[in-house]
């Protein structure tokens, strides 16, 4: 058997329907249409009555869901692409996230994010916007890069007591494949080591991790043994794991499809150069997408983004400082 | 409070008689409440701001007692309205310790004045954005479908300047898809903190957006108490018959500044003489006297009592203590392992 990430967020929103009368799905064509990339196929059918289609009203479809988890309900949102979580950005990061801290009432709300970019998506459907959400308190913030991932972490995370943004990685719908869904896996909040090396660590996650890995192999060629942690979960971050690596390494490169101001990678090396200065050989590096809206073009998208072949010249500078 | 004697021997005036007297000494108490709280803002004893509903109290009031809590019912109110939040059952106390920072208070000094709520009773703590509890009342329906809990209802606020908001315009779409038993009262008070109503639509009157959304729409002078209490009546009834939204336009003048650092040098003199420009709680007043639902003595005695209310509601909430920073969790989220101030400093 073989499972595609996309089968496994399926197949984990099939489980947690299956397994809690109250969760309920919610977003635009996620009825008998399945969604626009299929991630709630046959669920209609399976669950009546419990995956709804919307208007499109990314605003209403959040409030709402806030609404329903005081009546003991648990949400799972689709937005249709991450792109237009912009307009329930108020209700994610004023409503939902706010709401535990001001009246110890929690709100579990999972909402879904089709993130990232692929060819020819352009600036309006490849956006990476998990450093917006988790800037803000009260959010947590997950960023899966593998089929177990995806599949395990969409299930904690319908399951945790606060709002999730799930910000899964369209590029990997179709890319990644598994033999089969995990029985056990890490927990939110825990980064993982996805290659183990000594010359140096990538801190990455979702897409990046998969061009960092081959970045790795190229280095590996050229002497080198590349470290690569996958965060997992942006919000909390792991920063025990990423400090115990540059611990192992001494060099410290951020990966991130997301634009280069602030974000995650800012937010890793601050905390890597706060807390383990020491540690490092090197000035901690990073690199992102480029600071302009995402091209149309594939050929102009895949230099916007960073690729393993740019992660490996970065890799290169970095060892060679 | 006491019931005063009511002399009419029918029993349906009779009924009405003690609803109307019920929603006035409501509205007498959110207005004395909120004129202590300002003056309390004026002495520099509360922070932030204080919002009056003054002229919007029958509206208010009108709503809130056609919601019962007891039933399921959800409330969202918004910053004028103290009265309604009254006649839900919000307990007075609760609005004198927001308002003065009281750790005791719903929200524990971590949110103020009018953003407080009681999630267990269906009362929506609003955050500041225009719009956006719609659809969390909205969500509390849907909810209540999913559970199977029949018969509730749920009440939203806002104001003429709020229905410009992309969430109203969501919200009522969505709750008009669904056919959810909400009711949407627009307080038209004729100003958006300082905008007229001509910078803020175009449409004739409000309720005219009733009909694209394929709900029902009333308009009603909202200085008259009887009316607010029958308009809110009936589409109470008709939300649990099934009959879907029921948006209610209330037109009236906003009789105080935004908020109380607001001298409101733009609503001009005349206003007030125009249609819609009179105190629904003079109003009230009268009617109470013209139809011998009861004397100026009696109206004397509940002002008296209530006035005692406020104040030991309002000296209670300030011997209580303020929050202590150095006591606070400063965390956000309910899942203590995953915090991350809690673990790193
Ligand atoms: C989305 C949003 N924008 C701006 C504000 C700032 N603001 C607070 S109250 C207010 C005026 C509201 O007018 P209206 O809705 O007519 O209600 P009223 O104050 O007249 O009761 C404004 C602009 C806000 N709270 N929310």
């Amino acid at each position: 058997m073989s499972i595609t990430y996309l089968e496994a967020i399926q197949a984990a929103q099939d489980r947690a329907l299956a397994q809690n009368e109250s969760v309920y799905i919610y977003g635009q064509d996620v009825g008998s249409f399945g969604g626009a990339f299929k991630a709630t196929k046959n669920l209609a059918a399976k669950y009546p009555g419990r995956v709804i289609d919307a208007p499109i009203s990314e605003d209403a479809m959040v409030g709402s869901a806030i609404g329903a988890t005081a009546e003991g309900m648990r949400p799972v949102l689709e937005m249709q692409f991450a792109d237009f979580s912009t307009v329930a950005i108020n209700q994610i990061c004023n409503q939902a996230a706010t709401q535990f801290w001001r009246t110890g009432v929690p709100c579990p709300i999972t909402v879904r994010l089709p993130s990232g970019g692929t060819e020819g998506g352009g600036p309006f459907h490849s956006q990476s916007m998990e450093a917006i959400y988790a800037q803000y308190p009260g959010l947590i913030v997950l960023t899966p890069a593998t089929v177990e991932d995806a599949y395990s972490m969409l299930l904690e995370a319908i399951a945790i007591d606060d709002p999730v943004v799930f910000c899964e990685h369209k590029y990997l719908y179709y890319h990644l494949k598994a033999d089969q869904l995990p029985s056990k896996n890490l927990p939110v909040g825990k980064a993982r080591i996805a290659r183990a090396g000594k010359h140096a660590t990538v801190v990455t996650y979702s897409a990046m991790v998969h061009e960092a890995l081959r970045a790795a192999e190229a280095l590996e060629e050229e002497g080198w043994q590349i470290e690569i942690v996958d965060l997992r979960s942006v919000k909390p971050i792991d920063t025990d794991t990423v400090l115990a690596s540059v611990a192992r390494t001494g060099r410290l490169l951020c990966v991130s499809e997301a634009f280069p101001w602030g974000g995650v990678n800012a937010e890793v090396i601050a905390r890597v150069t706060a807390e383990g200065f020491h540690l490092l050989d090197a000035p901690p590096k990073r690199l992102n997408a480029k600071d302009t809206p995402i091209p149309f073009h594939p050929d102009l998208w895949k230099t916007h983004r960073p690729a393993s072949q740019s992660i490996a010249a970065s890799l290169r500078e970095l060892l060679r400082y | 409070m006491a019931e005063a004697d009511i002399k009419d021997t029918n029993p349906e005036s009779r009924d009405s008689a003690s609803k109307y007297q019920t929603a006035f000494r409501y509205m007498l108490l959110a207005r004395i409440f909120e004129e202590r709280a300002a003056s309390l803002y004026r002495a520099g004893k509360i922070m932030g701001g204080v919002f009056m509903g003054k002229g919007q109290e029958a509206f208010s009031v009108g709503l809130g007692l056609a919601l019962d809590h007891h039933r399921g019912d959800v409330y969202g109110p918004l910053i004028r309205d103290q009265a309604g939040r009254l006649a839900f059952g919000e307990p007075l106390i609760d609005a004198a310790r927001t308002y003065l920072g009281s750790v005791e208070g719903p929200m524990r000094a971590r949110d103020g004045n009018v953003h407080r709520g009681n999630i267990a009773m269906g009362l929506i703590p609003m955050i500041s954005h225009l719009g956006s509890h719609i659809s969390v009342v909205s969500g509390r329906l849907i909810g209540k479908r999913f559970t199977g809990q029949t018969g509730a209802i749920g009440g939203v606020c806002i104001g003429d300047g709020g229905t410009s908001t992309g969430a109203f315009h969501e919200a009522l779409n969505q709750a008009a898809v669904e056919k959810l038993p909400l009711i949407i009262a627009v307080a038209d008070n004729q100003f958006a903190y300082s905008t007229p109503t001509s910078r803020q639509f175009a449409c004739k009157d409000l309720v005219d957006k009733a009909i694209g959304y394929g709900i029902e729409g009333h308009s009603i002078d909202a200085t008259d108490l009887s009316l607010c209490l029958d308009t809110f009546e009936q589409a109470a009834t008709r939300a649990r018959d099934g009959q879907g939204p029921q948006l209610i336009i209330g037109h009236l003048l906003r009789l105080c500044g935004h908020g109380e650092h607001d001298d409101a040098c733009y609503i001009s003199a005349e206003k007030k003489q125009q249609a819609f420009g009179g105190d629904c709680l003079d109003l009230a007043r009268q009617q109470l006297i013209e139809q011998d639902w009861a004397s100026l003595t009696d109206i004397e005695q509940w002002t008296a009592k209530i006035q005692e209310e406020v104040e030991q509601a309002t000296s209670s909430a300030q011997r209580e203590p303020g929050p202590d920073p150095f006591q606070e969790s400063w965390q956000a989220l309910s899942t203590q392992r995953l915090a991350e101030g809690h673990t790193r400093a």
